[in-house]
């Protein structure tokens, strides 16, 4: 304040960010680059460690014997479901029952806005089962959750039968505190999204369900487990949910624990740990690792059935099983003594998990990368927009302070009073039209798919991507049409002014957007460098996914792959309320937009 | 007492008739029902009477002199008061009971002392009019009548009870058997009579013989105590003391024992002279009573919750953790004082933290507590009701507890109740009631009666072994040896009435009792194994009943009435409370009130509160509502619902959760805050009245109108509380948020307080050395300075 309220001393400093701007710029620029490659390296982050007391210290005896019953349980419920031809509702109540647990149904029915083609269905309609283990002398106040999903064909089947028979070990014991809900739901998601909506009463999505008979109280956490081998190598860990959310870090570092108690190989993002993080190869690991997690939690979809818990803040991972070649193999029991002590750990919670981080990005299981320290990564790139914004209003606001100062050049008094009139007109025009192709993007595509299908030979599916496609290229084509429309307006100060207001309108785009979800900020941030379209960033977010994945894809795979995100991106902010898509239609874009219209001017 | 009774009941229907607006409430509740309940025993019914019928103890009923003069007494007197309304409600009365009378037998030799006790009473009280002893004449009439045809009925049963038995027995020990039920068939009679007669006197009869049943009815587990039965004698001291055990095997496989001991004492703690020497009743709650003027207490700790669609009705409801509510004698001045006092003392007694009740959870329900003894007390503001949903029941409340019973945990029942195996149990649950009784019928005196209950629910499941079979020792890892010497009665009951032929389980040791009560409004019998009599211990010394199952899991019940409660949306902001009650009647209709007090820190938008029923709205015809105080006081919201057949009714209303001040948080905020039980109160239409082709065991003549005496009960049903999350800080920050508003407020307030204050002035720049000089020079010569 004192620095600035000194007008020389101000006027220094001006004159020196606005000299240097460039070079800071690029400093900036190469630091936050730089610091987020760093976090990766294992000597900056820091150690995943138990920070809840009441997980922490007292280890429990896993007694869980029955794997081999269950995988025969689940081998019968394979058979019941080919049965029936999908959810063995009947047979899964009368098994529920017999183990002793209060069962009830739940039917749904939904129909998406277009087909969904990746999962082949439209109208979807099925039932959730679940069935509640009661905690003996406990007021149903508190609930865990531990669900299966029950999906087509083979997969699965082991899930269901390992929560069948962790059903029947639970219910013998006295020990738990909190009701349990053993819950299989049928059409993945979509039931998952029913049940949570029935279980909370809320209706966010429009979706029609029968209403819960019987509740447990507040869900305190949950577990997913997807399993489709008798025996498995490793176990996978899923966190990234819903809008980039995640749930608590000790969750995280609970199934880590038990992995390394009972001797099970565990990973995430399906890349197990490394300890050469001094070599090349294991740095490179360890980025891929991150960055995986980073392009998971950017694309703001539930990466597993846990997914939606996490806005209703229950704490919730999918644990999914991998059989690959390895020699070393787990066995069903070992897999149900990890749950079991994962369940009984969480039983002794008092309180929420609340003690550790809910923002953090991990490199590998047992290293995290909290909220502190990687914000200022984004710190410095946001610094660059707000340098760029200083220099652009300097330079708009100094040539009338310098008239009066300098002997002026005969222009000047013509221009001193331009800045105002045009600037605000010719900001306001194409604020206006990229807004409003905007909202086309996002309200076109589902709207006109009737229309579009009627006209060409695509199916419906086809006809939204496309007409999404469509409008957003139609956009590129506006500078021309807003410059014919401003009749030739494009004088120096009104670029200027409109790039002051597109790079602010950036900078604070990307300052929210950090806060809900900060992996999406990367991905926007390549709107600062240069012309980045976001179409052309998510293709190019998609190949990079894959060749993460060490599952590279030819261009022509690429480009149907490109098609199916762009359509699961809309499914998905119509089903479960994903952010992304209203995000990228009617604010990214239209910044975008607006930086097009700017290279465009004259 | 009939009078006093209808008055009662009465009132009750008044109350009910002025909270809803008027006729629909007197359509759907029956009326007819109730009138006839208050002229029988409708027992739980009484249990809500404002001014319910005193229980006269146990003397009473054992003395029949007195009961002879009372009984005239009572009847002169009601009728001496001449009061139009009355007379024609006991004329009902009678004619009802020569209607009915057909149906219900009555104990033939009670019924013989009552005559000569009359004749007694009649010479005694000769002032008594000549047409009062004509009615009365009339009624012995019918009531010997009645005999006649009761006693047949009586054989035949009992010949069908000996064919039962008869089934199960091994043809061995049937000859022994037989021989011993015609040994004690006199006794059996007696017992048999008794309960039926209880029965029927609940149902019908007005004399003062049946006003104790009103309470022994009332509190369910006791109904099927004949009371009269045991002491033959009237007992020397003042103080009585009794024991039972109720066995209820549930429908899922688990089993439910009731445990309750009652103490009543002929003292007058009300009165001016202190009461200072104790025999049976304890003193420390003797003394607190008489400290601080307390008309009725009542007291419960549960931990776990009644899962009534598994395992039916309880004897006794509450809700998890503890309830506390105390009606004060109207004597009372500073009623919130000596409330705050007696939950400190309480809490010292019991070993519990009900010092925690303060005003923020306490209320004074209008319509939903009544008094349980006798006395018209009407005015809340006497009445003080509180929950503590998060207080955790363990070992340290149950030895407590198990000190004020007077064989302690030495003999009796008591001997089982070892906190190793009650804790490990899926429900336990223990209360403390203290209510004032009729000390004789006409409630000249009363009463304090103790009822000490404990109910505990053991799981199958749980239990381990792997057997479907319950035992004493399994349940309670003892047997019993003898019954308490200071009890009076001491028994076990097993409810045996799913399982007539056996076919559910099988219980050994056999016994020849059998009883039948109507609990719940469902007629129940059980075995009876009396502990007084040696009999029941058999050769080993020792009663340790098998229960083995025999039939599987059964499915899920559904029950008459039932609720769920939970808390529906996402996020820390705002929220919406859920009630469902489950009205599972087929064809009626019944009222309930529905009271829930909420914390203030949930702030209830009161105008989104909405009653629907089948989708339509359902307008509650009482509301009661006290909005909440910051810090102060809880909101109370109170309804009187009208539940239609077969239906859900849910109650929403939304709320908003309040920021609490950082010191109000508890030591584990993010555990969430409870939000007490909220307490259903209805009068259920009975099972017993759901059959309506119940000409199984009955007379047809006796069945023909639906409406009969146990039309309805008395019921309170708690839901789950509730944990509701608020906003709340990460406490670890302090420190932190310390450190940096600080060091904000420092910087900024100390740069902005500089702008404001400095005053700016155009600083000329101090001219260089040769300058000054040059102006020294200028200045001699008088030139313009430079």
């Amino acid at each position: 304040m004192g620095l600035l309220s000194d007008p020389n001393r101000r006027r220094a400093l001006i004159g020196m960010l606005t000299r240097l701007n460039a070079p800071i710029c690029m400093i900036c620029y190469m630091a936050g680059v730089a610091w987020f490659m760093g976090l990766a390296f294992e000597p900056f982050t820091l150690r995943t460690y138990m920070s809840e007391n009441a997980m922490g210290s007292t280890m429990v005896e896993e007694r869980f014997p029955a794997g081999e019953r269950a995988l025969a349980t689940g081998r019968e419920f394979a058979a019941h479901k080919k049965k029936t031809g999908g959810m063995p509702v009947d047979w899964l109540v009368r098994t529920m029952q017999a183990r002793g647990l209060e069962v009830y149904t739940q039917r749904f029915s939904r129909k998406l806005p277009f087909p969904d083609e990746d999962k082949e269905r439209y109208m979807v309609k099925g039932t959730n089962v679940y069935g509640i283990l009661r905690a003996p002398r406990a007021p149903r106040t508190e609930a865990l959750v531990l669900s299966a999903p029950c999906s087509p064909g083979n997969e699965n089947n082991q899930a269901v039968g390992i929560l069948l028979g962790l059903a029947q070990y639970f219910r013998s014991q006295i020990y738990w505190a909190k009701d349990i809900i053993f819950l299989v739901n049928e059409h993945d998601l979509i039931g998952m999204q029913a049940w949570l909506e029935g279980y909370h009463h809320t209706n966010t999505t429009g979706m029609d369900w029968s209403p819960l008979q019987g509740r447990g109280g507040s869900i305190q956490a949950a577990l997913s487990l997807e399993l489709s081998s008798d025996v498995v190598t490793s176990l996978d860990l899923v966190l990234e949910g819903l809008n980039g959310q995640l749930p608590n870090l000790d969750l995280a570092n609970l199934f880590y624990a038990f992995c390394q108690k009972i001797g099970v190989l565990c990973t995430t993002q399906g890349k197990l740990p490394r300890n050469d993080w001094d070599t090349t190869s294991g740095y490179s690991h360890a980025v891929q690792t991150m960055m995986l997690m980073v392009l998971k939690q950017a694309s703001s979809r539930p990466w597993g059935d846990h997914g939606l818990f996490l806005r209703y803040h229950i704490e919730a991972a999918s644990i999914k099983g991998v059989n690959s070649f390895r020699p070393y193999k787990t066995d069903a029991t070992t897999v149900g003594r990890l749950l079991e002590g994962m369940y009984r750990k969480l039983n002794n919670l008092l309180e929420r998990l609340h003690q550790s981080y809910f923002f953090y990005l991990m490199p590998s299981l047992t290293r995290f990368v909290s909220i502190g320290y990687y914000m200022p990564a984004f710190g410095l790139l946001a610094l660059i927009l707000l340098l760029r914004a200083l220099d652009l209003w300097v330079q708009l606001s100094s040539p009338p302070t310098r008239t009066t100062e300098d002997a002026c050049p005969p222009l000047c008094p013509l221009s001193a009073p331009q800045p105002a009139s045009p600037g605000v007109l010719s900001i306001l025009t194409p604020l206006v039209i990229s807004h409003l192709t905007g909202v086309a993007l996002y309200t076109l595509p589902v709207l006109s798919q009737e229309l579009a299908v009627e006209h060409f030979p695509v199916s419906e599916t086809e006809a939204v991507v496309l007409t999404a496609i469509a409008i957003y290229t139609a956009g590129l084509a506006l500078p021309h049409n807003t410059h014919r429309l401003l009749a030739g307006e494009g004088t120096e100060q009104g670029w200027k002014v409109l790039k002051l207001v597109a790079v602010l309108y950036l900078a604070v785009l990307l300052g929210c957007t950090a806060l809900i979800n900060f992996s999406l900020v990367f991905p926007e941030r390549g709107l600062l460098v240069g012309v980045n379209d976001p179409g052309l960033t998510l293709l190019f977010a998609v190949f990079f996914f894959q060749e993460l994945q060490e599952t590279p894809v030819t261009l022509q795979e690429g480009w149907m792959l490109y098609l199916s995100v762009i359509s699961q991106g809309i499914l998905d902010h119509a089903l479960y309320g994903s952010l992304l898509y209203p995000l990228a239609a009617l604010l990214v874009y239209p910044c975008w937009l607006l930086f097009w219209n700017i290279l465009f001017w004259k | 007492m009939a009078a006093r009774r209808c008055l009662g009941l009465w009132f009750f229907l008044i109350t009910l008739c002025v909270v809803s607006t008027g006729a629909d409430v007197l359509h759907t509740t029956p009326v007819t029902g109730t009138e006839s309940s208050a002229a029988g025993t409708e027992t739980v019914v009484a249990r809500e009477l404002p001014e319910a019928p005193s229980d006269p103890g146990e003397h009473t009923a054992a003395e029949p002199t007195r009961e002879g003069e009372q009984n005239d007494r009572t009847r002169g007197g009601e009728q001496t008061l001449g009061q139009p309304t009355r007379e024609e409600e006991q004329e009902q009365e009678k004619t009802r009971e020569g209607e009915q009378t057909p149906a219900q037998p009555t104990r033939e030799e009670e019924e013989e002392e009552e005559e000569q006790e009359q004749t007694r009473g009649e010479e005694e009280f000769t002032r008594e009019e000549e047409e009062e002893e004509l009615t009365r004449e009339e009624e012995e009439l019918t009531t010997e009548e009645e005999e006649l045809t009761r006693e047949e009925e009586e054989q035949t049963r009992e010949e069908e009870e000996l064919t039962t038995e008869e089934e199960e027995l091994t043809t061995e020990e049937e000859e022994l058997t037989r021989e011993e039920e015609e040994q004690t068939r006199e006794e059996e009679e007696e017992q048999q009579t008794t309960a039926q007669q209880e029965e029927q006197t609940k149902r019908w009869e007005a004399t003062e013989l049946e006003e104790e049943h009103v309470h022994d009815a009332a509190v369910p587990p006791l109904a099927g105590d004949p009371p009269a039965a045991d002491p033959p004698s009237p007992p020397p001291s003042k103080d009585d003391f009794q024991e039972e055990l109720v066995i209820r095997p549930l429908h899922s496989g688990d089993i439910y024992a009731s445990f309750q001991f009652r103490t009543v004492w002929d003292a007058d703690f009300m009165g001016d002279q202190k009461v200072s020497h104790y025999r049976l009743f304890p003193k420390s709650l003797g003394q607190v009573i008489t400290k601080f003027s307390v008309r009725e207490l009542h007291i419960s700790f549960t931990q776990g919750y009644w899962r009534t669609m598994q395992w039916g009705q309880p004897y006794l409801p509450s809700p998890p953790g503890a309830e506390l509510w105390v009606w004060f004698q109207d004597t009372v001045t500073d009623v919130d004082g000596t409330w705050k006092e007696l939950t400190n003392v309480l809490s010292g007694i019991f070993c519990a933290s009900l010092n925690f009740i303060d005003s923020t959870n306490t209320v004074q329900p209008s319509a939903s507590f009544k008094p349980l003894g006798i006395g018209n007390v009407t005015d809340h503001s006497f009445l003080r009701y509180a929950t503590l949903p998060r207080e955790i029941v363990c070992t340290e409340n149950l030895t407590p507890w198990k000190k004020l019973l007077p064989c302690g945990s030495k003999a009796g029942l008591s001997v089982l109740l070892k906190s190793e195996k009650l804790f490990h149990s899926t429900f336990h649950s223990q209360a403390v009631h203290v209510r004032p009784v009729c000390q004789d019928p006409q409630c000249r005196t009363t009463s304090m009666e103790l009822r000490q209950t404990l109910n505990v629910v053991f799981d199958l499941h749980t239990s381990g072994q792997g057997k479907r079979e319950w035992s004493l020792f399994k349940m309670f890892s003892r047997t019993l040896t003898e019954a308490c010497p200071l009890a009076s009665s001491s028994k076990v009951y097993v409810d045996v009435t799913d399982n007539p032929q056996g076919e559910q389980f099988e219980l050994s040791p056999a016994t020849p009792l059998l009883t039948q009560a109507v609990v719940l409004g469902d007629r129940r019998t059980y075995s009876v194994y009396d502990l007084t009599q040696q009999a029941s211990f058999g050769s080993s010394r020792s009663l340790n009943m098998l229960l083995r199952w025999k039939a599987a899991d059964g499915e899920m019940l559904r029950p008459l009435l039932h609720s769920e409660r939970y808390v529906a949306g996402y996020g820390l902001q705002a929220g919406e409370i859920h009630t469902l009650i489950y009205n599972h009647h087929p064809y009626r209709a019944f009222p309930v009130l529905l009271l829930s007090a909420v914390p203030w820190y949930l702030r209830l938008y009161i105008h989104t509160l909405t009653v629907s029923s089948k989708g339509k709205d359902n307008r509650p015809s009482y509301i009661h509502y006290q909005p909440s105080k910051d810090r102060e006081r809880p909101h109370l919201l109170e309804m009187l619902l009208q539940l239609p057949p077969n239906s859900v009714t849910e109650v929403t209303v939304e709320f908003e959760r309040a920021l609490l001040k950082w010191t109000e948080y508890t030591p584990d905020p993010n555990h969430g805050f409870y939000v007490g039980s909220s307490v259903i109160s209805a009068l259920v239409p009975s099972v017993v009245a759901m059959d309506t082709n119940s000409t199984l065991d009955r007379p047809l003549f006796s069945s023909f109108f639906p409406c009969k005496e146990e039309a309805s009960y008395f019921m309170r049903v708690y839901t789950e509380p509730l944990l509701v999350n608020l906003p709340t800080p990460d406490f670890s920050m302090p420190y932190n948020v310390i450190c940096l508003t600080c060091t904000v407020v420092a910087v900024g307030y100390g740069s902005l307080y500089n702008l404001l204050t400095r005053t700016f002035q155009v600083d000329e720049p101090s001219p260089g050395l040769a300058k000054r000089i040059a102006n020294v020079i200028r200045r001699f010569r008088g030139v313009p300075l430079l």
